[in-house]
């Protein structure tokens, strides 16, 4: 329990002691490095002894000035949005948040009192969530002492900030912590609020007027997540007695009696996760600084979203809310991956890949079945890994090359070996056999067949082709050998290399030593949610095979140096025709002149582009969200 | 026992019969071009001749990258005739396709840009069908493994007719035959050289071709399965057939033009969408 | 029976390029893969790749223009070998021999291995000169093995 409240309350400490720490100097970086290590050490501390112990564990029955401190905290969220509400004269986000935590305090002060559950639980799914949050945020934020220095070199346009950044960083990380510890549904709420305003605080951090537009939008979409989450609660506090998830979920799990609550609930967390029709704001959090998008919008804040649904996933079997999310999960999966495939900006095409896997997370959650959970379980945990290293790479190239456009990373290989190398193996993980994210697609094809869900096998198996697509269009762009380019000069820092070495080293590991995360920690935890074993879902014999694959791709370009094979190979230009200007880069045109080659990937904005596809997409899962809530909470009252 | 014996038959075999196979493609589009064609094992003389070559290249990652498609392709087959997981056999073949086609983006040459996006296309269009017959096999036997479903009662193309023909469909692809051989084929290409492979020669461009021998014997092992059942003497019918989709390649290669990629990607899609989905519609009301 | 099966001789592949013919022995070299003629059957294979080619076919005289390209596309084929010049101007100019912008035939950029005179050369003389090119190409690879035990 102490662990428990340690981590919950120290980032929020740091955060305050580094809002103050305004010089930007070796004393500010130590205090993060140090403050990382500790969460960190933390957190794996308490992995290690809640792994020992395999049991749930819940805590704090009686938390009276607890609630009041919450409520108090509530109120001063509110009265932040409804001052940037007006600074920036958008009204409705002032309206939104008054609502919300109106109806929140309504039930606090005035509201029936039931008997409450413990507000504080702990299972094998909280250790996971820990360990993302801990590891892959701590890493993070060490990146971003790096990353900042050389953004602000880069653009000395914008107002440096950056003590400001790093206490809302970890402002962030504290509200994580305490949303994936907290049982009490109101809890949830407020840790929930938190992040809507980091993210909102973050995405606007440059203050030119696109990211002031872009923050807004995040802010009112997250916002509406966040009523639909308070009409939740007080339905469920005032109809069903229940104001704790836990007890949501036993009570709901396999019958229609809480489908309200949980149809809100699963409302706020599509939104959290910017599936389709909120995709919108996710796509412009990009303008934010990279390790904002690396922690926030693809990392952890969206995951609480899919966790939020994982937990829920009891109560969406068989019945319309399920339908719901696995419907707007699987199309998500798939418009978004369509959408990727048009985009050349590498955050962009981050931004739809990290939309489109929620998508399938979020599907997974909805069957509401052992196996797609144990799926949904497991592309969080990969795409956490991956998704962060990629989008910390495409940082570390932006400040080196000066461009995060995928066209210019042809030949990256020759140019930054090491950001290259590092980039290969985040692809890689995103969907190549026999990395992680395959395991997981794998399992969830297997999830959707098994509980004859057609229409998400559609969405899936036409959604890997697509996503197959544009990953590796990317890695064909790095692997391009430019011969004679300049290296150009390694500017990414210590503190950078550090994370984004540990991120990949992290990710291999995960990737050999899966079968063990799923039978010690994975498993048990569906056990007590499902309340029966199932087998393992890819058997040993599947899981060799796939751990062979690993060493054959680690062992070939050993054994094929080793085997100098290719030793007398003689080395020729490319042929153009026959009229290579002699460097591989231009040619000879008819008049005698060298023009230049250029290779373009293909992006076929004809076809998959946003003006294409956006607004279809929108509107139809817009309208596929209100007819399924319509009817469910219709059907209901 | 047996997935030993049959995988080191595969790995000797393999080749000889995809040899073989490309021997009678050329002699047979021929004779139906009325010429006489040349000999029966040439594909082998081809291919030692090329073992013979100088190799010149380009850059130094293109030995590892085709040497990376060679293995994972004999892997696949390897692991599909042991009798392995077909979902996971068809993820090996993927990780195949892109070891092959970063070999070609390695090399930073027009023509082998150019084969590398099409070939990326191809490979778009290819992958719902082939991970629908892993599912399709999976409805109707249980069970992912080959090694189960080659002991079926009954055999599967029964239960999966959509599928199977969605599966012929795509083989012009995997084939690299017309009308669907837009990033690399055996015929001379006019508009790109000769895409994927430009930038390869002598023994990388052996062992690619070897590769191709071992993915078609794949390929055609995969036809079987749709036939072979626990009865001895579905071998005896199996193979029959899966050298009647050959010939019928083959007869498609020779009427058929090459096609833009859009008329690939849709025409693909549609069929996986209207063939094998309705197949698999209708075997979940069935099963 | 292996050694036999080695030979480069049993699976040609050639290059055709037009250097600056008047396109009547290109035309006469399609021909020669027609049903009438048939090269494919001694394993003939028109790529139109060097990095794949064994037989650089030419046709045509060389002027300034394409005298870097021809240069480098046989830079571009891998060991063994050989040129054929297709037609009297790729033998030594030909009837545009006194242009001014014609240097000669082939051979003077490359070395040439067969000469296969006529305007337009006949498809039966096309395919002699390639058997013949074949043949070239066996004892080139034998000398290459010999050389590479030394």
């Amino acid at each position: 329990m102490g662990v428990i409240a340690f981590l919950i309350i120290l980032p929020f400490v740091a955060a305050f002691f580094l809002a103050f720490m305004k010089q930007q100097g070796k004393m500010r970086d130590y205090f993060i490095y140090t403050c990382c290590a500790v969460i960190v050490a933390a957190v794996l501390y308490f992995a290690v002894t809640n792994l020992i112990n395999s049991e749930s564990r819940s805590y704090l029955l009686e938390t009276r000035g607890l609630d009041t401190a919450i409520l108090i905290g509530e109120f001063g969220l509110m009265g932040l949005v409804v001052y940037y509400g007006f600074h920036y004269k958008k009204y409705y986000v002032a309206f939104l948040s008054i609502a919300q935590t109106g109806l929140i305090a309504w039930l606090e002060l005035f509201g029936k009192k039931i008997p409450e559950a413990n507000h504080i639980l702990s299972d094998k799914l909280t250790i996971m969530m820990c360990l993302i949050i801990g590891v892959v945020g701590c890493l993070i934020c060490v990146y971003a002492v790096g990353y900042m220095k050389e953004y602000r070199a880069h653009h000395p346009e914008y107002r440096d900030r950056s003590a400001f950044f790093f206490a809302m960083l970890f402002v962030f990380l504290g509200a994580m912590f305490g949303l994936v510890f907290s049982n009490n549904l109101t809890w949830i709420y407020f840790f929930w609020e938190i992040t809507s305003i980091c993210s909102f605080l973050l995405i606007g951090y440059n203050q030119t007027q696109e990211a002031i537009t872009n923050s807004i939008r995040a802010l009112w979409m997250n916002l509406l997540g966040g009523l639909g989450f308070a009409v939740a609660i007080v339905y469920g506090t005032l109809v069903l007695n229940v104001a704790d998830l836990h007890g949501l979920v036993t009570l709901g799990a396999g019958n229609e009696i809480a489908i309200i609550p949980v149809i809100l609930l699963a409302f706020a967390g599509i939104t959290k996760s910017a599936q389709f029709p909120f995709s919108g704001w996710l796509l412009g959090a990009m303008v934010a600084p990279t390790p904002t998008s690396a922690l926030l919008h693809s990392a952890t804040m969206v995951k609480a979203g899919v966790y939020l649904l994982i937990r829920l996933s009891p109560t969406f079997a068989g019945n319309l809310a399920g339908t719901m999310v696995t419907t707007i999960g699987g199309f998500t999966f798939f418009a978004a991956s369509l959408l990727a495939i048009s985009q050349s900006d590498g955050k962009k095409v981050l931004a739809y890949s990290t939309i489109s896997n929620l998508g399938l997370i979020t599907a997974c959650a909805g069957v509401g079945m052992h196996e797609a959970v144990w799926a949904g379980v497991f592309l969080m945990m990969f795409h956490a890994v991956s998704k962060s290293l990629m989008f910390l790479s495409v940082g570390a190239v932006e400040n080196s090359t000066g461009s995060r456009n995928i066209e210019d990373m042809h030949g990256l290989i020759v140019k930054l070996p090491g950001l290259a190398f590092v980039m290969i193996v985040g692809i890689a993980g995103m969907f190549l056999a026999p990395f992680g994210m395959l395991i997981s697609k794998w399992a969830a094809l297997k999830a959707f067949v098994d509980s004859n869900s057609l229409l998400l096998v559609v969405f899936l198996i036409f959604g890997s082709a697509t996503t197959l697509f544009y990953w590796t269009k990317w890695l064909g762009k790095l692997v391009a050998v430019l011969h004679h380019s300049a290296r150009l000069p390694n500017t990414v820092g210590k503190s950078e290399w550090f994370s984004l070495i540990s991120q990949a080293v992290l990710m291999i590991s995960l990737c050999l030593t899966f079968p063990l995360v799923s039978t010690y920690i994975v498993e048990p935890f569906l056990s007590d949610m499902f309340h029966q074993t199932l087998p393992a879902i890819i058997s040993s014999g599947n899981v060799n095979i796939m751990i062979m694959m690993l060493c054959a791709i680690v062992i070939l370009p050993i054994a094929v140096r080793f085997l100098t094979f290719g030793k007398k190979n003689k080395i020729v230009m490319s042929y153009m025709g026959g009229a290579n200007a002699g460097d591989d880069r231009n040619f000879i045109d008819s008049f005698g002149d060298s023009k230049p080659m250029y290779l373009a990937n293909w992006y076929m904005e004809d076809y998959f582009g946003e003006k294409i596809i956006l607004k279809p997409a929108i509107m139809l899962a817009a309208a596929g969200l209100i007819v399924m809530m319509v009817i469910a909470i219709g059907g209901a009252v | 026992m047996w997935s030993i014996i049959s995988v080191a038959l595969y790995l000797i075999l393999g080749p000889v019969v995809g040899g073989l196979l490309a021997g009678f493609d050329r002699k047979i589009s021929a004779r139906l071009q009325g010429r006489q064609g040349p000999p029966l094992l040439q594909p082998f003389y081809d291919l030692f001749k090329l073992f013979s070559k100088q190799s010149v290249v380009v850059n130094n990652v293109q030995d590892f990258l085709v040497c990376g498609f060679l293995v994972f392709i004999v892997f696949t087959g390897g692991l599909f005739f042991s009798g392995g997981d077909l979902l996971l056999v068809f993820f090996a073949l993927t990780l195949a396709g892109i070891f092959f086609m970063m070999s070609a983006c390695s090399a930073n040459s027009p023509y082998s840009a150019m084969g590398a996006q099409r070939e990326l296309m191809q490979m778009m269009a290819y992958e719902p069908m082939v991970l629908l017959t892993a599912i399709g096999f999976y409805k109707s036997t249980g069970s992912f493994a080959v090694s189960d479903i080659i002991h079926s009662s009954v055999s599967n193309i029964a239960y999966l007719p959509g599928i199977f023909i969605g599966f012929l469909f795509i083989l012009a692809i995997k084939f690299r035959k017309s009308p669907f051989d837009l990033s690399t084929s055996h015929h001379a290409h006019q508009e790109m050289v000769k895409g994927l492979t430009t930038e390869l020669s002598g023994n990388i461009l052996a062992l690619v071709e070897l590769s191709h021998w071992y993915e078609n014997a794949f390929l055609l092992g995969v036809v079987g399965l749709f036939i072979i059942n626990s009865n001895w003497w579905s071998f005896l019918i199996a193979v029959p057939v899966c050298i009647i989709a050959y010939f019928m390649e083959i007869l498609v290669d020779n009427t058929f033009p090459r096609v833009k990629w859009e008329v690939m990607l849709k025409s693909t899609w549609l069929v996986t969408l209207v063939a094998g989905v309705i197949n698999l519609m209708i075997l979940s009301f069935i099963k | 029976m292996v050694l036999f099966m080695l030979n480069v001789s049993k699976s040609p592949w050639l290059l055709h390029y037009d250097g600056s013919s008047c396109n009547g022995c290109d035309i006469e070299v399609l021909a020669c893969l027609t049903p009438i003629y048939d090269v494919e059957r001694f394993g003939v294979i028109n790529t139109g790749n060097p990095k794949h080619a064994d037989i650089f076919l030419i046709t045509g005289g060389i002027n300034k223009q394409n005298e870097p390209v021809v240069r480098q596309i046989y830079e571009q084929m891998p060991n063994p070998k050989v040129v054929v010049a297709v037609g009297i101007c790729a033998c030594n100019g030909g009837i545009f021999k006194e242009c001014y912008n014609i240097l000669g035939g082939v051979d003077t950029v490359l070395p040439v291995d067969i000469y296969v005179p006529g305007c337009a050369a006949r498809p039966e003389a096309i395919i002699d000169g390639v058997v013949k090119a074949v043949a070239l190409l066996d004892e080139k690879r034998r000398v290459r093995k010999e050389e590479a035990r030394q």
